[in-house]
Parts: structure tokens; C-alpha cells; sequence
């Protein structure tokens, strides 16, 4: 039976796995293409035939197993497997120890990861495939079920990202929805871009087609706001870079943009290359990152300058709220402002009042309330709309845009919207979990479910707050939307069980995000097709400098697509998400709408009823340039404009009073203090003034002095003032 | 200049007849007589009974109006060795000229004295000069425990219910916001009036550095450097801390539309808060800060600055029209050329304050009555009434009825005068009104029953005015603040104990909680982590592998329990 025999030659520990198919196997009916995919994803659907009774789940642990050889059989044809080592050593060992797998998630390797850098070992140079138009004796096959045999895997570019296999996809009898407009066209795909967009597109033989039957195609959806590593107290959240973004693309995020957390101290280089280098390793889609500031001091600039213009970071957080640990003050938020306004970059802020909050926990604590209750009633919403209107008023001094994250009131969203409608260029970005749910669950009677809503700024207890966020949505007035996915356990939560200052603070909805947007906006008619694409995936692309490369479906743009169908339905539930949580704060929620197929870097990672099909460490770091113009073109022309000028006077010759040298309050500028005011007349020598500096504080110095006296009069007296006009 | 011996004028009478006036209240208007003795008014209404022989004003069907009170001055107010040029005197002598017959000045302490004593010293000076009724305000320039102690005292036993704080001189008045959240709490539980100065002083203060590096130093720096927006923000701010510490809070110097904006949507979102436009901001504006006249230009500095926006005075007068805000002062701060002049290299030294207590009720007239957007109760109401209300006075203040002081004004509507330095009764070289027609002055003033302005003649007094003392709790804006505080109760969630799993973390506070509990909880010690002394020391990128450790290690959870035992949230078992 060698004619059916199956050569597989797998380049370990990578978990890209090649296989190469002997020809003779297509002369059988079963027509395999194996190649180009890894392995785990190619035999996903063999599983059932293979006659080692592996299972789907076991299969990568068994890979594992780095048995040398072993056979599998087809249903009647063996099939011979071999296995070949990529090197002759065995894997090296990771810098780092072994990360706990996050979770017995099925089909998460338990291989190290990332790859070494050596080239992939290609195949042993199998015997030359058939004429490239392979007279396939195979009919054409329904689009996804089994796909055309693709023999060659592309030659893998020598680049640090493991090379993709890419697929070769038309997208057809779609309606291609941008947010500008709506257009039915097929999409053809190539090489992780999409190389044509059209009708009667002339596409090689070979491509899979995808039949999407009028369902939408619009651009991955893009979720601005993560936390997928950010520690509390030590811990680190359940979904990390891996789980989380294999949920974001099950909901039909192709592309996710986290935030950095470093803690007060750390060093904000530092604390990016850990996150990048662990998203490296995990992330299944495309990313990028947003960097927050724990604390400012000159130091921090240079570490901002080689971000912006070396790391490809154009957006950094600041935190209003968290009073003694992120929390900064007006001047220091005026002074990151103006830097990062230099440097071309989006200012991000948490908008809470810190201060009072943290009076307010104070006083809800000495109230005996200690439930998660007390987040919402220390945190009302009053302080969000205050800390919105205070960073905008900044933002607008400094002429600098402004990005509210976590938009979660009514009140703040009030606040942007008057401000954008003065002028101000500000953004908001309401979350998943206050676009879907509110803030009632904390009065719950379960602490663990009401714990898990816990987030900061809290949902708003107003049943009427995601109606009205949807509303400011599906009217531009709010631009963006996130999800702020940041999921702790329940016992992590239980941090907080004594205190609900303690309770880690985020809720889920990556996964949810796109589906939700749909259900409450767009299937209610508030919002179109077109505006759904702008808030979900192009706003973000255009504020954060990605567009047009992603959120947009156009000749060049990365092939992150996803075919939604807006009839699907489906009940959120925690048992059938793909985060790790053992809960989910919408729970039970019905949604209209879905992602049916969903591509990224042009693979098909996520097909409707076949799950997903993800490669962990896959997704890139997208970096993004300094001044995007979404942002920054409007403040650079009013800062051309808005040039201040003093007035050209005279100097002023009159009679100076004589004062004391306690300035009324100090000003900041050393020109006030040497500006050459000796050319007054010497007054009569102040001895009070002498007395004054030399021996500091006298006892007696805030005592008003009554000193008429002391004025110099000019020669003349009044008369002379005689220019007040 | 002063006036000592006009006491043997024939009008010191105790015993006047108003006779022939059409009373307008800030409720109604109707024509009566008005007997008044003892500087109390003692009988209202026709053909009253009165002794024989007393002294008669004939009114001739002109307004009789309670006389004005002017809730903010600064008179004889130290600045860096020197005072304002108006003392309590000059001061108290202009504003009865202008038909106001009792002010409210404001105590300044410095920064770490003492409140009472300061309080004690400001009593001196005004008991010695004023000629009129006078009330203080106290401003809270720091805050510490015994302060608090001081300002109780003032609120209980000195007879002040009205307080100011500071959001602007950064690194000197200024008030963080804890701290104006505990004076707000403490000034609510206390029954006392919050007044704000409301200017964001932190972003002041980089707006000043940027303006002087720039090399702007005149006057026009001044309000470069305080755009209206920064006094928006506080002025929200500060409505928010109000809301949230449920107590009143006034707002000093309204000088801007936004500011105005935001305190008239706070009040129609229900919050209790009083705005105070004063004379300069209904009347003019800040384009002349860019006079080519440095003099000219520097009298305008106050603070907040006037809006270079010049329909803002139109657009107070109409919100005090339609009562969003409620009262006027003038914040009348007078300083000399030369004493402005401190600041002729650099606009911050420059003395903040302008005139209009003499000009206050007339400006108001002029632009909110003649023209048709207010009435002559509102009138009555901005300019007195709603003071008296505020400061706990009313109906002895700023109302006319039996048993109310008599200070009264009969009002010419038809007087027209021309406002200028050379007439003004102020000592200041300057006005800021100079050259303004205003139609509508004072014909007859009388003060505590005495007349002191009658045919263009000032007769007044200094050291007559006394002290009026004001009690906590006023009605005008404590009812409202007291009935939400019985139903504001917040209540714990009764719920069992979570007696689920809990992951261990790292004691260091994330979130900077302020509560001692958080900080004195029986958590566990976590295994002292050595990764993180490596990482914080090390700073060697070599190394970064193993700098992801502080946040994966800690999960001490076993992996198998999770999925299995915690699904009591999805699966709704509640824990008891």
C-alpha cells in the first residue's frame, strides 16, 4: 500500500507542520489537503478516520509525545506518518520557565512556544506535485467543506513571525460593507491582503471559495481596549494574550489593541517589551498596544520618544483616578498632554475623579458596606462626567486630542458630546459591558455574580444608559467601541470578598463586542450597516493611524474579513465562550447577529459550526505612526492659527507701589523673578524687604501690614497718572 | 475727605414718613406708605396713624425698593504690605451712594493663620468705619483640624454662615479636592454656605509659565492665561463635590457664559447651587485687556478674568433674569494705578480687583430692567432679596414689610448719569465703567431708618454700621439640602459570606485604597517573589524572560478546580 502511503514530515517543536503528500494519494478519493495548515488544523477533520483512535483533543498532546514514527490509517489506506525532528537537538528550552497552560483548553498545544529562529525544515523535497491546474477528478466542493488541493506550502519568508501559510480565498456573492458604503462584490484574497475587490474577478483555478450567499463582508472588527495581562494584586487575568484573542476572533475581532500596565516604578520599556513578547508568543491575531503611564517624571520622556518613534506606539493612557498609585494631577496631565502632543500621539484617560472617589470608599466602608454595592455607590457617575469635562477642558488648553476610555454614563457621554459640539477633539469609547448591560447586577444577592461587574468606571445602575450609549453611537457623537475585557476568575475576584476596594477590577466582552453592537444598535434600527463597520473596527483604525492597512475592505488592505450574518442568533452563555471565566456578565442574553466565517491574515481561523482553527503566536505587531490625521489634522492646524501675540505698548512710566517680596501666589516662571524691574526709581530701601529674606519666615509675615505710606508717589501726586486714558 | 460731624445734620431722625411710593418686594408691587422708627419700619399701608412733627418723604409714585445688598466686597483688603484704596468708609460710602445699604465683605486670612483672629481684625476695621450694615464672609485658606474647630466657632458663635474657598492660586489658597471635599462635608453637616472661587489653579499655573515664556507679560497675558474654560471646569468641579457631599455651594464671580451654563444646568439636574455674577461682568467685558494703554488694561485684572467674549454681559443679565443665577455682587477690590503697577513686567504681580459697588444696582437697572428682560421684582430679588435669603437675613434684610429694617431706596427709574472716575465716590483713580449712561439711580436712600442720600447729598457715617450676625441652616438653601439628606441613606446588600475559593495575590495595593482596613486586612503573605526584586534591580533586558513572573506566578488556584467548582455564578448557586 505504498502508493497511498502518506509521508509527513513535521519540523518539531514548531507548530507549523508541513505536510507533503505523495501523489499516488490523489488518485484516492479522498482528496486531502494537508498542506499549508498546521498540522493540528489539517487533521482536525481526519480525526474521525483515523485508525489510532485519537481523539480531536488528544491528538496535539499525543504530537507531543514526539513519538519518532508512528502510522495512521485511513479508513482502509494506512497512512504512514514520519516524523522528522527539524534539528537534530531537541528544542531549547524558553528564557522563560513554562507558563502553566492557562486552562485545559482542547486544542491548546502544550508545545513550547515561540519557535526557534532556525528556518522551518521543509519537507524532504516530495516528488513534484501534479500540473499545477490539477485535474482534479474531484468535483468542485461546496466552499467549506473540504477545500481544493493546494500542494505547495509558499515558500516561507525568512521572517521572525512564523510564517503563515496563506490561503488563497474568494469571497464571493458577498455584500462588501465599508463604513462609507455597501457594495456587492467578491473579494479575492492573497498572501494576507486582499488583492481584489470587484465583480468577474479573475482569480487563479486553484483559490478556495468561499459562497457566502449575500451575508455581509465587513472589515474584522478591531477592539481598541484590552487588558489581557493586566496584574492586580499579583494576579494576572484568566485570558491571556492566547485565549483572549482566540475569543476576539470567535466574535469577529480580527485585531486587538492592549494596554500596557506597568506599575508605578517600572519602567515603561521594560513593561512594553514584556507585554509584546508575550503576545508574540500567544496572540492568535493581529495586535498592537497602547502604553499606560503610572507615573511621570522626566524620565518617562525619553522612554515615550523611543516608544513613539522607535516602537511604533501611538497612544498612551493616563489615569484621573486611583488616588496614590496611577492617579495624576491637572498639572501633570497638562504636562503629558503637551508631550504627547509634541510627539503626535493620543492621550487615553481613565476619567474619574480620584480624589473624591477615594473619599467616597472611605465613607461607604465607615457605612459597613463592604459588598461589591459599594464599587457603584463610590464610584457615581457624577465623577466620571467630572473628570471628562476636566480632561477635555485640558485637552483643549493644550490643544491636544483627548481619548475617553470606558465611556459607562450617560453623564460622560453627555459631556463629550457637548464638548464636541464646542469643537473639541475628543473621542469616546463606550465598552462592551455598557453598551449591553448595566449596573443593577451589583445589588445582587450572589456576591460572585455581582463581584463579576465590578470595573472601573462602574456600569451605570440607569437601566436606560446602553439605549442612550447606542443612540450617541449610531450618531458619531461617540466614536468607538471597546470592550475593556479584562477577565478575573471568581477567586480572583474573591480578593475583594472583605472589601470591595479589593475586588480586581474588569468584566468580559471581547468575544461579545461586535455581536452586541448589532443586536441593540443595528437590529433595532438605530444604527446602519455602514456606521456598525465605522465603531467597530474603522474609528479605531483611523484614531489609532492603522487605516486603511486594516478597517477597511479595499484593494491592499490586510485580509482580516469576516462574513456576518446578521439573522444568526445565538444566547451568550459561559459554557459555550471561549474565555477561560467561569462566568459571564451577560449571561443568558440573547443576540441577533454573528460572525459566520471570519479571516484573518487571509486564513480562515474561525468557520460557523466548525469552531476555530487558530495558530497560537501567529498574531503580529502592528505598528502604528505618530500623528494619525483622524486626530491630529485639525490640531495642527488650529495650532498654526491659533498663535498668541502680546500687545505692543509702551512701556508703562508711572508710580510703581513698593510690596513686599511674598509674591501672592508663586508663579512657575523664572522671568518673573529677574525681570529687570531696577529701573524703577529706587524706592526708599525697603528694610522690611531685607529683613525678610535674609532671616525667612518671620513670625510676623502674613500679618497684613497697613502701610499706605509706602507708596512713591510721584512728584505731582495724582495729576500725573493721567495716563488711564 | 471724611465726613465726621455730619451727625448734626438735621436728619438724624429716628421717626421717618415714606409717603406716596409703590413698594416693589422681590414677591410684589403696591403703593402704601411706610412709617418707620428706631431704623425699624413699623407700619405699611394708606392713611397711616404716625405722630405728628416727623420728617416726610414725599416719594411721588417712584419705586420704594429694600435697599441693595452688595454680598461681595474686598474692602481695605491687605495685598503684600498694602490695602485696596477703599477702606471700609470709602468703601460703605459708595455703595450707599449706589443704593446699597448693607455689604458683605470677605476675611482673608493668610495662609496658616488664624481665622478668628483674622475674623476679629476685619470686625475692628469695619466697626470702626463702616456706614452701613455689614456681614462678613470668611474665606478658608487652609485646612486642618484646627480650622475646622475655628470655622465651627465662626458658624456658632461669630455670626458667619458663609465661607470661601479657593480652586485657583496654585501652591497658596488653593484647596485640593479631598480638601474641598471635607469642607464640603463638614460646611453641609454644619449648616453653612460654601462659596467657591472656581478656577482651575493647576492648569493656571502651566498656562502662566507658557504665557510668560512666550514673552507676553502685559495685562492681556492675564486673561490668556484664565480662558474661560478653566473656570467652566471648576466651577463643574466644584458642583460635583457639592452634589456629592449634599451641601450648597455659591459661586462666587460668575464672569463667563460657560461658567454661567454649567451652573444653570446643574440646577436644572436639581442640584442646590446659587450663582454670583458681579457688577464688571454684567456690565463689560475683557476685550479691554488689550488696550494699548498699559493702565487702562492692567485695571481691568481680576479674578476670574472678564470674557473677551463681548456678548457675555448681555447673556448674565438674561440668566438673572430667568433665575439661574441668583445674586450680584460687585467684588469690588480697588487698587491705585500704582499699586497695579507691581505688575507692569509680569501680569501675574498685578493686583486683582476691580470697582462696582457703587455702580452695581443701576448697571443692573440699565441693562436687565430698561430693556425688558427683567422686572422690577426680579430687580429687587438679584440685587437684595435673594442675598438676605442666603446669608439667613431675610426678612429682616431685603424685603419691606413690618418689622424689617428700614433700609430702603426710592428708586429713580428715569435718572440718568454718566459713570466716571472724577464723580465716583470710590477712592480708585480708575472705573472700570468710565463713559457708561446708565438710566436708573437712587433719589432717596435711608439707611437703619436714617436718610443719607437725598437730593444728590451723601450723608453718611462712618462707624454707624453694625454687625450682622448670620445663623447656619438658611431655609433658601438648606430645606431642600436637608430633606434629600433623610432619604440618602445607603444601605450594604444583605448577602451571605462568599465562602468560594480565593486566589492569593501580593499585598502592594493596586488601587491606592485610602481605607485602613484595606490596608490592616488579615491577607495572607504571599511568598516574597523573588522574581520581582530581580526585576526591579536588574533592569537588564538579558533577563526579560523572566520578568513576566511577577504576573503569572501568583495564581495559586489549581487548574482543575477552576472550571469544576466555581461555576457557581453561571450555574446561579448562591452562596450562603
Amino acid at each position: 500500500m505504498t502508493e497511498n502511503s502518506l509521508t509527513l514530515s513535521l519540523s518539531l517543536p514548531i507548530t507549523p507542520l508541513f505536510l507533503s503528500l505523495s501523489p499516488s494519494l490523489f488518485s484516492s478519493p479522498l482528496s486531502l489537503s494537508l498542506s499549508s495548515l498546521p498540522l493540528y488544523h489539517s487533521l482536525a477533520p481526519l480525526s474521525l478516520s483515523l485508525s489510532h483512535s485519537l481523539s480531536l483533543v488528544s491528538l496535539p498532546l499525543y504530537l507531543s509525545l514526539l513519538s519518532p514514527c508512528f502510522s495512521l490509517s485511513l479508513v482502509s489506506l494506512p497512512l504512514y506518518l514520519s516524523l522528522l525532528p527539524a534539528s537534530p537537538t531537541p528544542p531549547p528550552p524558553l528564557p522563560a520557565s513554562p507558563i502553566p497552560p492557562p486552562l485545559p483548553h482542547p486544542p491548546s498545544p502544550s508545545l513550547p512556544h515561540p519557535p526557534p529562529p532556525s528556518p522551518l525544515s521543509l519537507p524532504p523535497p516530495p516528488p513534484p506535485p501534479p500540473p499545477s491546474p490539477s485535474p482534479s477528478p474531484l468535483p468542485p466542493l461546496p466552499a467549506s467543506s473540504i477545500p481544493p488541493p493546494h500542494l505547495h506550502p509558499p515558500s516561507p519568508s525568512p521572517s521572525p513571525v512564523p510564517p503563515l501559510p496563506s490561503e488563497r480565498l474568494l469571497i464571493k456573492g458577498g455584500r462588501v460593507v465599508n463604513d462609507d458604503l455597501s457594495q456587492y462584490a467578491d473579494v479575492y484574497v492573497e498572501d494576507g491582503l486582499i488583492k481584489q475587490v470587484g465583480d468577474n474577478l479573475e482569480v487563479p483555478d486553484d483559490v478556495r471559495v468561499l459562497e457566502v450567499n449575500g451575508c455581509l463582508v465587513i472589515p474584522g472588527g478591531i477592539d481598541v481596549n484590552t487588558c489581557l495581562m493586566k496584574p492586580h494584586l499579583g494576579c494576572s487575568p484568566v485570558d491571556d494574550f492566547y485565549l483572549g484573542s482566540r475569543a476576539a476572533l470567535a466574535g469577529g475581532t480580527t485585531m486587538i489593541i492592549d494596554h500596557v500596565t506597568p506599575q508605578p516604578g517600572d519602567s515603561l520599556l521594560e513593561a512594553f517589551e514584556l507585554w509584546q513578547e508575550s503576545a508574540d508568543r500567544k496572540c492568535c491575531c493581529d495586535y498592537s498596544l497602547h502604553v499606560d503611564l503610572p507615573h511621570w517624571h522626566p524620565g518617562v520622556k525619553d522612554e515615550l520618544e523611543v516608544l513613539v518613534q522607535e516602537k511604533g506606539i501611538n497612544s498612551f493612557q493616563v489615569y484621573m483616578s486611583y488616588k496614590d498609585s496611577f492617579q495624576m494631577t491637572d498639572s501633570q496631565l497638562y504636562e503629558v498632554f503637551s508631550f504627547l502632543k509634541e510627539l503626535g500621539a493620543v492621550v487615553m484617560l481613565h476619567a474619574e475623579n480620584g480624589d473624591l472617589i477615594a473619599q467616597e470608599q472611605r465613607k461607604v466602608l465607615s457605612l459597613g458596606i463592604t459588598g461589591p454595592e459599594g464599587h457603584p455607590l463610590s464610584h457615581p457617575e457624577e465623577l466620571e462626567a467630572e473628570a471628562v469635562f476636566r480632561a477635555i477642558t485640558i485637552g483643549n488648553r493644550v490643544n491636544c486630542p483627548v481619548y475617553i476610555t470606558k465611556v459607562m454614563s450617560k453623564t460622560a457621554a453627555d459631556t463629550i458630546t457637548q464638548a464636541r459640539r464646542r469643537g473639541s477633539v475628543v473621542f469616546g469609547e463606550p465598552i462592551t459591558a455598557s453598551l449591553a448591560t448595566d449596573g443593577s447586577h451589583y445589588w445582587s444577592k450572589n456576591w460572585a455574580k455581582a463581584a463579576a461587574y465590578v470595573t472601573s468606571p462602574p456600569l451605570s445602575p440607569d437601566p436606560t444608559t446602553p439605549e442612550h450609549l447606542h443612540d450617541l453611537l449610531a450618531c458619531g457623537d461617540l466614536q468607538v467601541v471597546g470592550s475593556a475585557h479584562c477577565a478575573y476568575s471568581t477567586s480572583q475576584k474573591a480578593i475583594g470578598k472583605d472589601d470591595f476596594t479589593l475586588i480586581p477590577e474588569g468584566t468580559n466582552g471581547i468575544e461579545e463586542r461586535m455581536g452586541f453592537v448589532w443586536d441593540k444598535a443595528v437590529a433595532t434600527g438605530k444604527m446602519d450597516a455602514n456606521q456598525f463597520v465605522a465603531v467597530t473596527s474603522t474609528n479605531t483604525a483611523k484614531i489609532f493611524n492603522l487605516y486603511p492597512r486594516k478597517g477597511r475592505i479595499a484593494v491592499g488592505s490586510d485580509a482580516d474579513i469576516v462574513i456576518w450574518d446578521p439573522d444568526r442568533t445565538k444566547t451568550i452563555t459561559s459554557k459555550l465562550q471561549q474565555s477561560a471565566l467561569e462566568y459571564n456578565i451577560f449571561e443568558g442574553m440573547v443576540c441577533r447577529g454573528g460572525p459566520v466565517v471570519v479571516v484573518t491574515q487571509g486564513r480562515v481561523v474561525y468557520e460557523e459550526g466548525e469552531g476555530l482553527r487558530v495558530q497560537q503566536g501567529s498574531g503580529r505587531f502592528i505598528p502604528r505612526q505618530a500623528f494619525p490625521d483622524y486626530a491630529y489634522q485639525r490640531i495642527t492646524t488650529r495650532s498654526k492659527v491659533k498663535g498668541k501675540q502680546g500687545v505692543s505698548r509702551g512701556m508703562y512710566d508711572g508710580p510703581v507701589y513698593d510690596v513686599l517680596a511674598t509674591p501672592k501666589y508663586i508663579t512657575p516662571s523664572p522671568s518673573a523673578k529677574t525681570s529687570p524691574t531696577s529701573q524703577q526709581p529706587p524706592p526708599i530701601r525697603n528694610l522690611h524687604q531685607s529683613n525678610f529674606s535674609l532671616s525667612g519666615a518671620q513670625f510676623d509675615d502674613n500679618i497684613p501690614r497697613r502701610s499706605g505710606q509706602r507708596i512713591v508717589a510721584p512728584p505731582g501726586g495724582r495729576s500725573n497718572i493721567t495716563n488711564l486714558g | 475727605l471724611v465726613w465726621i460731624g455730619e451727625s448734626d445734620i438735621p436728619n438724624k431722625c429716628d421717626r421717618l414718613l415714606v409717603k406716596g411710593g409703590r413698594i416693589v418686594n422681590d414677591d410684589q408691587s403696591f403703593y402704601a406708605d411706610i412709617y418707620m422708627e428706631d431704623g425699624v419700619i413699623k407700619q405699611i399701608g394708606d392713611n397711616l396713624i404716625v405722630p405728628g412733627g416727623i420728617k416726610t418723604v414725599e416719594a411721588n409714585g417712584k419705586m420704594v425698593i429694600p435697599g441693595g445688598i452688595d454680598i461681595h466686597t474686598h474692602f481695605q483688603m491687605p495685598y503684600r504690605g498694602t490695602t485696596t484704596v477703599d477702606d471700609f468708609s470709602q468703601g460703605s460710602k459708595a455703595a450707599l451712594a449706589g443704593g446699597t445699604t448693607m455689604i458683605v465683605d470677605h476675611v482673608i486670612p493668610e495662609p496658616g493663620n488664624s481665622l478668628i483672629e483674622a475674623f476679629e481684625q476685619w470686625r475692628s476695621w469695619a466697626d470702626e468705619k463702616t456706614c452701613c450694615d455689614y456681614s462678613l464672609h470668611v474665606d478658608i485658606t487652609h485646612w486642618n483640624d484646627s480650622v475646622k474647630q475655628e470655622v465651627d466657632t465662626l458658624l456658632k458663635e461669630k455670626g458667619v454662615n458663609s465661607f470661601q474657598v479657593y480652586m485657583a492660586y496654585k501652591d497658596f489658597y488653593q484647596m485640593s479636592n479631598s480638601e474641598l471635599y471635607e469642607i464640603f462635608t463638614f460646611l453641609g453637616e454644619m449648616g453653612g454656605i460654601v462659596q467657591v472661587h472656581a478656577e482651575n489653579g493647576e492648569i493656571i499655573a502651566e498656562e502662566q509659565a507658557r504665557m510668560l515664556e512666550m514673552g507676553i507679560t502685559g495685562p492681556e497675558g492675564h486673561v490668556l492665561s484664565r480662558p474661560e474654560e478653566l473656570e467652566a471646569e471648576a466651577v463643574f468641579r466644584a458642583i460635583t463635590i457639592a452634589s456629592q457631599t449634599n451641601c450648597p455651594l455659591y459661586v462666587t464671580r460668575v464672569m463667563s457664559k460657560s461658567a454661567a451654563d454649567i451652573i444653570s444646568q446643574a440646577r436644572k439636574k436639581g442640584n442646590v447651587v446659587f450663582g454670583e455674577p458681579i457688577t464688571a461682568s454684567l456690565g463689560t467685558d475683557g476685550t479691554h485687556y488689550w488696550s494699548k494703554n498699559w493702565a487702562k488694561a492692567a485695571s481691568f485684572v481680576t479674578s476670574p478674568p472678564l470674557s473677551p467674549d463681548p456678548t457675555t454681559p448681555d447673556y448674565l443679565n438674561t440668566l438673572l433674569a430667568s433665575g439661574d443665577l441668583n445674586v450680584t455682587g460687585s467684588a469690588h477690590c480697588t487698587f491705585s494705578v500704582a499699586q497695579k503697577a507691581i505688575g507692569k513686567d509680569d501680569f501675574t504681580q498685578i493686583p486683582e480687583g476691580v470697582n462696582g459697588v457703587e455702580e452695581r444696582m443701576s448697571l443692573i437697572w440699565d441693562k436687565a430692567v430698561t430693556t425688558g428682560k427683567m422686572d422690577e421684582n426680579m430687580f429687587v430679588a438679584v440685587t437684595s432679596t435673594n442675598a438676605a435669603k442666603i446669608l439667613n437675613l431675610y426678612p429682616r434684610k431685603g424685603r419691606v414689610s413690618v418689622g424689617s429694617d428700614a433700609d430702603l431706596v426710592i428708586w429713580d427709574s428715569d435718572a440718568v448719569r454718566t459713570i466716571t472716575a472724577k464723580t465716583h465716590n470710590s477712592a480708585a483713580e480708575f472705573n472700570v465703567f468710565e463713559g457708561m449712561e446708565l438710566r436708573g439711580a437712587p433719589s432717596v436712600v435711608i439707611c437703619q431708618g436714617k436718610l443719607v442720600l437725598e437730593d444728590g447729598n451723601l450723608h453718611a457715617i462712618p462707624g454707624v454700621g453694625r454687625f450682622i450676625p448670620c445663623t447656619p441652616f438658611p431655609d433658601f438653601a438648606y430645606k431642600r439640602i436637608k430633606a434629600r439628606k433623610q432619604l440618602a441613606v445607603l444601605r450594604a446588600v444583605p448577602r451571605g459570606m462568599y465562602d468560594g475559593p480565593v486566589s492569593d495575590f501580593s499585598p502592594m495595593s493596586r488601587g491606592g485604597t485610602p481605607s485602613a482596613s484595606a490596608r490592616t486586612s488579615p491577607t495572607k503573605q504571599p511568598v516574597r517573589n523573588l522574581h520581582h526584586s530581580a526585576f526591579s534591580l536588574a533592569g537588564n533586558p538579558a533577563q526579560r524572560g523572566e520578568l513576566q513572573q511577577p504576573f503569572d506566578l501568583p495564581i495559586c488556584l489549581p487548574i482543575p478546580y477552576r472550571r469544576s467548582q466555581i461555576n457557581n455564578s453561571s450555574t446561579g448557586i448562591v452562596y450562603v
